[in-house]
């Protein structure tokens, strides 16, 4: 454990009943970090999102804070802030005091209290809205009072459940910006649970890649996104021609082809974005079943031998129709390779 | 038009037939005569006075309150734990146990009140009092359940997760959050409960005894005996107490909101 980790889960297990969730996970976060874990749904990462506040007990393991094993530490003694999808704000409260119902249960009381819930409000945009109700406000609007509850608790971590993802286009930009703002301005640790790759890659320092309640890999956004390391990952971060390497022979739907150029070592699978296929010439050969234009580029699905090939073209290049026949190459330094 | 009339008779045969005895009864309570009888031979207030002045009625009128505020208000202690119980926690059972809090409102009265006579009151030898009070409140109790259910369905369990993560208790975060949130529900539940309770006659009629009984035991006594429109002077101010609180809580709760 190195000096900068403030939060550490150690084998940490969980389940439901007789049902494994999530299987002795192993992660360190440190100070200041913002962290995604980011997976398909009943990958664990909600679950695992839900010990780290203490609202599920583990099966086996530890949760370290600060320095403190918070294992068996109640929820509402643990210094954990969590923003709920739902927002989970007190409908009966006013915005005012749904921000002050933690401070006051820390005795915190007249002037001090009025002082803290207001710059609260002002530190999310929200000065002027105390007097509200949770329902005469927007989706925006509830969410930033339930990051303001949250910040005035000053917790040593926040979680985030999918704290992007009931905002529309537009807002969800406001809200990333806002996030990142609040977590740099507070050096606040955040860990925050998503499925969406793109909400991860664009606010995560580090990315925690969850399947079937492990860590499939772990690593910055540019990591994940140009270096993953198995299939799944790949597949996650938009690679569409994802192979597996048997016998130095590619293997996907379709038939094998044995690459003509020396395998790199250790090699388990090889994929290619669609915009590293290699259209008009090379070894393969495809027919064009679909033909879309997208703006910059044109997107083709082909049908090969090897099973079906996805590939961007810039749109500049001269369009295939359907049914035309093709060559491509699939270049062995285009490809990333798949260690897993 | 002609549609519309066969859609409008049955309505209005409806509401004829339900608010009619309501109308024959204020106008016999209203009579200046000296029997019951329909349409009263004169109007006069003599009647409604009379009833204040009978020593029984006041009696029975403490007795039908007491029953109905404390029997309520027990139902509810015993029915917000369980109905809360039941919607947070996978309770076994739990169906089941819904069904049995609900058959006191699906086995007819008669039989619970004989049941209870029988194989309840006497055996324990209980006072009239406690076991009108026990009886009643079995009664409330599935209403209380059903009703107050229906508002914890309603509202999203995660602001109690939401309260113990900023330090509440969970009895805290109960209190707090969980409370104020269904109190709409928990008062309605309340209203419909006094009402059951005041309006109960089957298993009133085996629980009462001599010098404890219920208002409406004591008029159907009264009127083997006597047979005066006082009785029906005393059914119009009873049904006109119920029409205000029903009103009231219309008017500030949203009451058929949750009944």
């Amino acid at each position: 454990m190195s000096e900068h980790t403030l939060l550490s889960l150690n084998d940490l297990s969980l389940s439901y009943g007789k049902n494994t969730v999530v299987d002795r996970l192993n992660l360190e976060i440190a100070r200041g970090e913002l962290i995604a874990l980011l997976g398909p749904s009943g990958c664990g990462k909600t679950t695992t999102m839900r010990a780290i506040a203490g609202l599920m007990t583990p099966s086996g393991g530890k949760i370290v804070l600060d320095g403190r094993d918070i294992t068996r530490v109640p929820p509402n003694r643990r210094e954990v802030g969590l923003m709920f999808q739902s927002y989970a704000l007190f409908p009966h409260l006013s915005v005012f005091e749904n921000v002050a119902f933690g401070l006051k249960l820390k005795g915190v009381r007249g002037a001090t209290l009025s002082d803290r819930v207001n710059e609260g409000l002002r530190a999310v945009g929200l000065g002027g809205y105390a007097d509200r109700r949770p329902a005469d406000l927007s989706g925006g609007q509830q969410q930033r009072v339930a990051l303001a509850r949250s910040l005035v608790m000053d917790p040593k971590v926040l979680l985030l459940d999918e704290p992007l993802s009931n905002l529309d286009a537009r807002l969800r930009l406001e809200m990333r910006t806002e996030l990142q703002r609040v977590q740099r301005a507070n050096d606040l640790t955040m860990v925050f649970v998503t499925h969406d790759q793109s909400e991860a890659l664009s606010l995560a320092d580090r990315i925690v890649v969850m399947q079937d309640g492990a860590i499939e890999q772990l690593g910055t956004p540019e990591d994940i996104y140009n270096r993953p390391e198995s299939a799944f990952v790949a597949d996650f971060v938009g690679f569409e021609n994802i192979f597996t390497l048997e016998g130095g022979k590619l293997t996907g739907k379709g038939e094998a082809f044995a690459l003509p150029e020396p395998l790199p070592e250790g090699a388990k699978g090889m994929a290619w974005r669609p915009r590293f296929v290699r259209l008009g010439d090379g070894a393969f050969r495809g027919t064009v079943i679909g033909a879309a234009f997208v703006g910059q580029m044109r997107e083709y699905v082909l049908e090969t031998p090897i099973g079906q090939i996805k590939a961007d073209v810039d749109a500049g290049e001269p369009a295939h129709s359907l049914g035309k026949e093709l060559a491509f190459d699939l270049r062995v330094e285009d490809a990333v390779v798949l260690k897993r | 038009m002609k549609s519309k009339f066969f859609v409008f008779l049955p309505l209005a045969l409806t509401l004829i037939f339900l608010i009619g005895p309501f109308i024959v009864i204020v106008m016999a309570g209203l009579s200046s005569g000296n029997n019951l009888a329909f349409p009263p031979p004169g109007l006069s207030l003599k009647w409604v006075i009379k009833v204040f002045s009978i020593e029984s009625f006041r009696d029975s009128f403490a007795v039908s309150m007491f029953l109905a505020i404390f029997g309520t208000l027990a139902a509810l202690i015993l029915g917000i734990p369980a109905s809360y119980a039941m919607s947070r926690y996978k309770v076994p059972g739990a169906e089941t146990v819904r069904l049995i809090v609900s058959s006191p409102i699906i086995v007819p009265g008669i039989i619970v009140g004989l049941a209870l006579l029988r194989y309840f009151v006497v055996p324990l030898s209980l006072s009239i009092t406690l076991a009108l009070f026990v009886a009643h409140t079995a009664l409330i109790l599935p209403y209380a359940v059903r009703v107050v259910s229906a508002s914890l369905n309603n509202l999203r369990s995660d602001i109690e997760e939401a309260a113990i993560l900023l330090g509440a208790s969970r009895a805290g975060a109960f209190f707090r959050v969980v409370l104020p949130n269904i109190r709409g529900g928990v008062l309605s539940a309340f209203i419909l409960g006094f009402v059951t309770s005041f309006n109960q006659v089957p298993v009133s009629l085996f629980l009462s005894g001599p010098g404890v009984r219920t208002l409406p035991i004591d008029m159907i006594g009264y009127m083997e005996t006597t047979y005066d429109p006082s009785v029906a002077a005393l059914a119009a101010l009873l049904a006109f107490l119920s029409i205000g609180i029903v009103f009231v809580a219309e008017r500030f709760l949203g009451f058929t909101r949750y009944v």
